[in-house]
């Protein structure tokens, strides 16, 4: 089996690396080293000894400038100290077969960089963005989600319903034109949706789709399948007391199968 | 040249930003709107052409997706149009972050990189409002606050004729400066004197300057500035410095002072000398010796009132640390960045506590009057609300963008806050037990340490904070004293120091907070002995900043370190791999002086001795007579269950969803008890829990009491009942008493009588009183206090009205859970669970929620009972790790009726309950049994297996069964009388509804 060495990316103000780590591990890495940008651009460390990218949620640069936008520069025009720009790193790691794995400001940083959706396969070209939730608020709040099993996306296979937390101010998809948002279901590119909890159903109605994402998507693969980004924190749900209401025995899967898919893909592969 | 970028969405997205202030000048302006929409404006300095359209070509300020860009106007189809911008020198961080970032792209360097800035500004474009007066109302009262923006609008008519706004740069000009003034302080009256500490936001008293008169005029003192070539009076940077470190604010003079106190009740008079010594350290030691002797857990204290933050053991590889602070004066004047300074602010003291400690989570308690408030506002005073809105969005910031949840918190509502609103900010870490194999709560910086300051630049912000939230609020209070915290840059200096922490790159660490560099330059010499540094080294936001004001400012993400020479390259190294700026700015010694320049000029040359024991100790006088209040029965009430809704409705009870969900409260991944539960997530919840180390099953419970109103009958009660109502929030969830220690922060007004303040001796016995209590029931529940603040001067005075806040403590509670898989919370799990009410309950109606919404007054503050509340505590905690209860909440604000609906609501889950037999005092009527707010009563469900278990471990102590949950409605009965019958849907819509923005 191959060894599962994930990434977990840091620094400039994400903040979920701890427990994207610890869920990493929980899921089955064999290793889940917090790589800060900065190790990165000064080549202490290479993408390349990983197989395993998580970006993790958090506040890049305080979503100045709109979420992840000043990362996904950063992303585009550092270099290491041999002069190489970081962005050929990632090609390369994206090449070699590797997942990645974007939640919340993860996926923001992502659909910015333009590895999702790349429907027709144009990776690194902006399609889609994240932005303001129809309340124009922040919020913090549990919600259901629906895989779509016709989906490329390895980490969701197997897996029906989840229930797990969100907490963005900016995860409205917003696609570049109509057409693309097509393109996305007829790819089969929407992942993971919200749903109502008694239909079942993808849903545009408040609370249950916390952002007004159109079609409900929370979300989004790319045509490989090896890229899923979406907004709801699975690894927030590493402990059967994370549930909001496991005092009255209510508990299921816990957010931590996402990972797993993704664990299992690459060991089996 | 200046550029003006203008962002604006695409014709296609949904301007929901503008949308939300639409809905804000219909909610809480109440005038009307149609639309209003909105463009982002970068005011770009330092670019050429070519360079520009890179920029926008780049995407680099823009998403093409969503934006369109342009160098021209965008605004188009609106009748008035306001632009807000910030004022010079006021933090701008989507500024700086567009800075950096256009730095990135465009590949600058050098003086290149130095001569770009970036300012941003709003814009608002307004349909459908009325008129120019509407429009200056708008950008006052809602989109700006001129102490820190400036606004200005045009309508569609003058836009038509001169398109667009002139391009503006908020930049400071001033020349660099190494002016050192020379006060002449002995030849001044003691009237000019005075003048010179108010003129200057001193706060010094006239006793205080005479003492520093009298330390120049020392013929020692004298030979030695000779030599050193040093005026014989004293620099503007040596009066700063001095009222810095003896203001209120960090010395806490009153908590220090020797107070005369009588009490007219029982006659006596006694001399208290040093509330703090007396009281609140008296008492920890005293706990500490017991716990030590023959507690379960031992002395679980490791760091107690020495450092920025209070460190017990949590587990042989953990340790945890508490601090709570307030920001009111500040937030007074700019809510939001009062409230964001508050929490970055806060989070700095774990972060320079021992060693450094990893940020785990915050705490958030708020003081405001009424968001409803009618009526006319005494000058400088905000809008009830605008203040509401403004702390709530600052925390909002802090938190969220730090990564750091909030896991508990509180809203008090009592109009005297509008004098004052209260923001208290509290921030727990964690420490691993050690750090290169030494314990990581201690620290010490030696002498030959090289004193290094990181984070962000200084600037003018927040100078004078700490003397000036050491006076009352009044009409002249300084703009500067205002700042706006940066998470981002705070977050990256956090990063690099958790790092620098692990690499043992650092002897000492400690944060700059009130004073600045004077402070925690000066707090961590005292370790070595005295200290060199030269301001010239410092790095500034700006030039035009005189030495004094460089050691004094107060700007924010701003930490100090003390770093061994021989580390010092590798710590650098790091710094700047991590994009963290760090400069070495001098050396501690052993020579005893605090001894500042700036280049080759002397700023300053004190004794340390003299800066840190040179204050007087002020003498006061306290006088303790009861207040009289009229005692009036409570009324008896035909519709139990319209008031039972009513109740659940006031702004003190009521859900206060709308501000728990715009805060992240579980990130880090370790929340076990979150502060809303129950089925739907909308029940109040006692207490937060948390998992400290995500691989163990061991917990952290955070919670708090405060109940300011109880002040106006005995502050000595309410002293007591804020400490029982924090541990008993923390038992209700399953909390040890056994393991937990408290936090005192003390908001008082001002207790000195003089001119202003008649009834000074008064308010003075209530904080003496208040503090017999606090040893009292901390040794009494074996809760330690190990950290603490005060803030005194919460007063308003203007418009020849004066506002004092009442006298308000928070005591805060953290406590170790063994295993969080036993916590309990607040709803109703199921139809067919035993209902028990633990504790009694008496006529205490004194300043309780219902005599003010029955309009009644009474006398008979609640008492708390120690001895049994302790081995109700104690008890419940065995029958919870027993699995023998299956949910639990508190009786506080409402007593027991509100308790039960907020159960029921919480579950969805009704009851058939007879109170008859709740354990009561003879004779009280319906409304008494069922909104007293006796303390330290629970109310607990048990399955019906688990009665007997239940009831024997409980033998002997007051407590009822009550009846049994059920699939239907909320029905309480009391003697075969029903009092009401209310579906729990409406019990929920009762409780959600005030506050449902």
């Amino acid at each position: 089996m191959v060894p599962v060495n994930a990434l977990v990316l840091t620094g400039y103000g994400t903040n979920c690396e701890q427990e994207t780590a610890h869920a990493a591990k929980l899921a089955g890495a064999d290793s889940a080293d917090i790589v800060y940008f900065s190790d990165l651009a000064a080549g202490k460390v290479r993408m390349q000894d990983y197989n395993f990218l998580l970006c993790p949620g958090g506040f890049l640069d305080g979503d100045d400038l709109g979420a992840a936008q000043a990362a996904a520069l950063r992303w585009r025009h550092a270099t290491t100290p041999d002069g190489r720009p970081l962005l050929d790193q990632f090609k390369e790691f994206f090449k070699s077969g590797a997942l990645i794995l974007g939640i919340c400001n993860g996926f923001q940083l992502l659909v910015k960089l333009g590895l999702l959706p790349a429907v027709g396969g144009k990776y690194f070209e902006r399609q889609v963005s994240l932005s303001h939730n129809d309340s124009a608020r922040y919020e913090d709040r549990w919600v259901h989600l629906k895989t779509n099993p016709e989906s490329p996306c390895v980490f969701t296979r197997g897996l029906d319903r989840l229930y797990v937390p969100v907490r963005h101010g900016e995860g409205k998809i917003i696609p570049r034109d109509e057409s693309l948002l097509q393109q996305l279901e007829q790819n089969e590119l929407i992942a993971l949706q919200y749903v109502h909890p008694e239909t079942g159903d993808p849903t545009l109605e408040y609370p249950y789709n916390p952002n007004g994402s159109p079609l409900g998507i929370a979300g989004l693969t790319d045509p490989s399948g090896r890229v899923l980004g979406m907004m709801p924190h699975p690894e927030a749900y590493n402990h059967r007391t994370n549930h909001p209401s496991w005092t009255r025995g209510d508990n299921g899967k816990l957010g931590l199968a996402l990972l797993e898919g993704g664990v299992r893909y690459l060991k089996e592969r | 040249m200046l550029f003006r970028v203008e962002v604006g969405l695409k014709r296609h997205v949904r301007d929901v930003q503008g949308e939300r202030v639409a809905r804000k000048v219909r909610e809480e302006l109440g005038l009307g709107v149609d639309q209003v929409r909105m463009v982002r404006v970068y005011t770009v300095e330092g670019l050429d052409e070519t360079q520009i359209a890179d920029v926008l070509k780049a995407g680099a300020l823009h998403d093409p997706v969503l934006h369109e860009i342009s160098l021209q106007p965008l605004a188009t189809d609106f009748d008035w149009i306001v632009e807000v911008g910030l004022r010079p020198g006021v933090t701008d961080n989507e500024g700086r972050t567009a800075q950096e970032t256009l730095n990135l792209v465009l590949g600058l360097q050098g003086s290149d990189r130095d001569a770009l800035k970036v300012y941003t500004s709003q814009q608002y474009l307004f349909s459908g409002v009325d008129g120019q007066a509407t429009v200056e109302r708008i950008a006052r009262d809602l989109l700006a606050n001129e102490l820190i923006q400036r606004f200005e609008y045009k309508s569609a008519a003058d836009w038509t004729a001169a398109p667009g706004f002139e391009a503006r740069a908020a930049r400071v000009t001033g020349e660099s400066s190494d002016e050192v003034a020379v006060i002449p302080l002995s030849s001044m009256s003691d009237e000019e004197l005075i003048a010179l500490s108010r003129a200057n936001t001193l706060a010094l008293s006239l006793e205080e300057m005479h003492r520093i008169r009298d330390y120049y005029a020392d013929p020692a003192v004298r030979a030695e500035r000779k030599d050193m070539g040093l005026s014989p009076e004293p620099t503007d940077a040596e009066i700063e410095v001095l009222a810095q470190t003896w203001s209120e604010h960090c010395k806490h003079k009153i908590f220090t002072a020797l107070i005369d106190y009588e009490n007219t009740e029982t006659g006596q008079t006694r001399q208290v000398n040093s509330l703090f010594k007396t009281y609140i350290q008296g008492s920890t030691k005293v706990i500490r010796k017991a716990k030590a002797e023959s507690g379960p857990h031992g002395d679980y204290c490791l760091s107690v009132f020495k450092d920025n933050a209070g460190v017990i053991k949590f587990s042989d590889d953990l340790s945890v640390c508490v601090k709570m602070e307030t920001h009111n004066s500040p937030s007074a004047l700019d809510p939001y960045g009062g409230a964001l300074t508050g929490i970055v602010g806060v989070n700095r003291d774990p972060m320079g506590t021992g060693m450094g400690a990893n940020l785990l989570c915050n705490t958030d308690v708020f003081c405001f009057a009424s968001p409803f408030h009618e009526g006319e506002l005494p000058p400088r005073l905000l809008h009830p609300r605008r203040v509401f809105e403004g702390v709530r969005e600052g925390v909002e910031h802090g938190g969220n963008k730090s990564g750091i949840p909030t896991v508990n918190g509180s809203v008090v509502f009592d109009e005297r806050y509008l004098g004052k609103p209260l923001v208290y900010c509290g921030t727990i870490g964690t420490l691993p037990a050690k750090v290169q194999g030494r314990p990581s709560h201690e620290k010490k910086a030696l002498p030959g340490d090289i004193i290094v300051m990181s984070g962000g630049r200084i600037g003018k912000d927040g100078i004078h904070g700490a003397t000036f939230s050491s006076e009352e609020l009044h009409e002249g209070s300084p703009a500067t004293a205002v700042q706006i915290g940066d998470p981002i840059t705070q977050r990256r200096m956090y990063d690099f120091l958790m790092r620098a922490r692990d690499l043992g790159l650092y002897n000492a660490i400690t944060d700059n907070g009130a004073g600045g560099l004077s402070s925690s330059v000066g707090e961590m010499a005292q370790d070595s002995g005295g200290f060199e540094m030269d301001l010239a080294k410092a790095p500034l936001k700006y030039d035009g900043l005189r030495p004094w004001e460089i050691l004094i400012s107060e700007a924010q993400e701003r930490m100090t370190m003390a770093v061994p020479p021989e580390k010092l390259e590798q710590f650098l190294a790091l710094s700047k791999e991590m994009g963290v700026e760090s400069t070495p700015l001098g050396t501690f010694d052993d020579k005893g002086k605090y001894l500042v320049r700036y280049g080759e000029i002397i700023v300053t040359c004190l004794d340390m001795d003299f800066l840190h024991d040179g204050v007087p100790q002020m003498r006061l006088e306290a006088r303790w007579e009861r207040p009289q209040v009229q005692d009036q029965p409570a009324p008896d009430v035909e519709d139990q269950g319209g008031l039972l809704k009513r109740m659940l409705g006031r702004l003190n009870i009521c859900s206060k969803e709308y501000i728990v969900r715009q805060y992240d409260h579980e990130v880090q991944g370790r929340s076990a008890v979150k502060p809303m539960v129950g089925v739907h997530g909308d029940g109040p919840s006692d207490a937060g829990v948390l998992r400290p180390d995500l691989k163990s099953e061991r917990g952290l419970v955070v919670s708090h009491g405060i109940c300011p109103r109880y002040a106006d009958l005995d502050a000595y009660w309410m002293m007591a009942n804020a400490i029982d109502e924090a541990v008993r929030n923390a038992v209700a969830v399953g909390a040890d008493l056994r393991w937990m220690a408290g936090v005192d922060n003390f908001c008082w007004c001002d207790p000195v009588q003089s001119e202003s303040t008649p009834d000074g001796r008064y308010k003075l016995a209530q904080l003496v009183r208040a503090n017999e209590a606090l040893a009292h029931f901390c040794q009494g529940y074996g809760v330690p206090c190990i950290s603490g603040k005060d803030s005194m001067k919460n007063d308003y005075k203007g418009g020849g009205i004066k506002i004092s806040i009442p006298p308000t403590v928070l005591y805060s509670v953290i406590g170790v859970i063994p295993d969080v898989n036993k916590c309990l919370t607040s709803d109703f799990k199921r139809a067919g669970e035993l209902v028990y009410v633990l504790g009694r309950t008496n006529a205490e109606l004194g300043a309780s929620e219902v005599a003010d919404e029955l309009g009644f007054l009474s006398a008979r503050v609640p008492q708390v009972d120690l001895l049994s509340a302790r081995q109700r505590y104690l008890t419940l905690f065995e029958a919870a790790q027993q699995g023998l209860v299956s949910s639990c909440h508190d009786c506080s604000d409402g007593g027991l009726g509100v308790a039960l609906a907020e159960m029921a609501l919480a579950g969805r889950v009704g009851a058939e309950l007879d109170i008859t037999d709740a354990p009561a005092e003879a004779g009280l009527n319906d409304t008494s049994l069922l909104y007293a707010e006796s303390a330290s009563r629970l109310v607990v469900t048990v399955r019906p297996e688990h009665r007997n278990a239940f009831e024997a471990l409980f033998a002997g102590q007051a407590l009822a069964c009550l009846g049994e949950t059920t699939s239907g409605p909320l029905r309480l009965q009391r003697s075969n009388t029903t009092l009401l019958t209310e579906e729990v849907e409406d019990l929920a819509h009762a409780f959600k509804s005030t506050l449902n923005w």
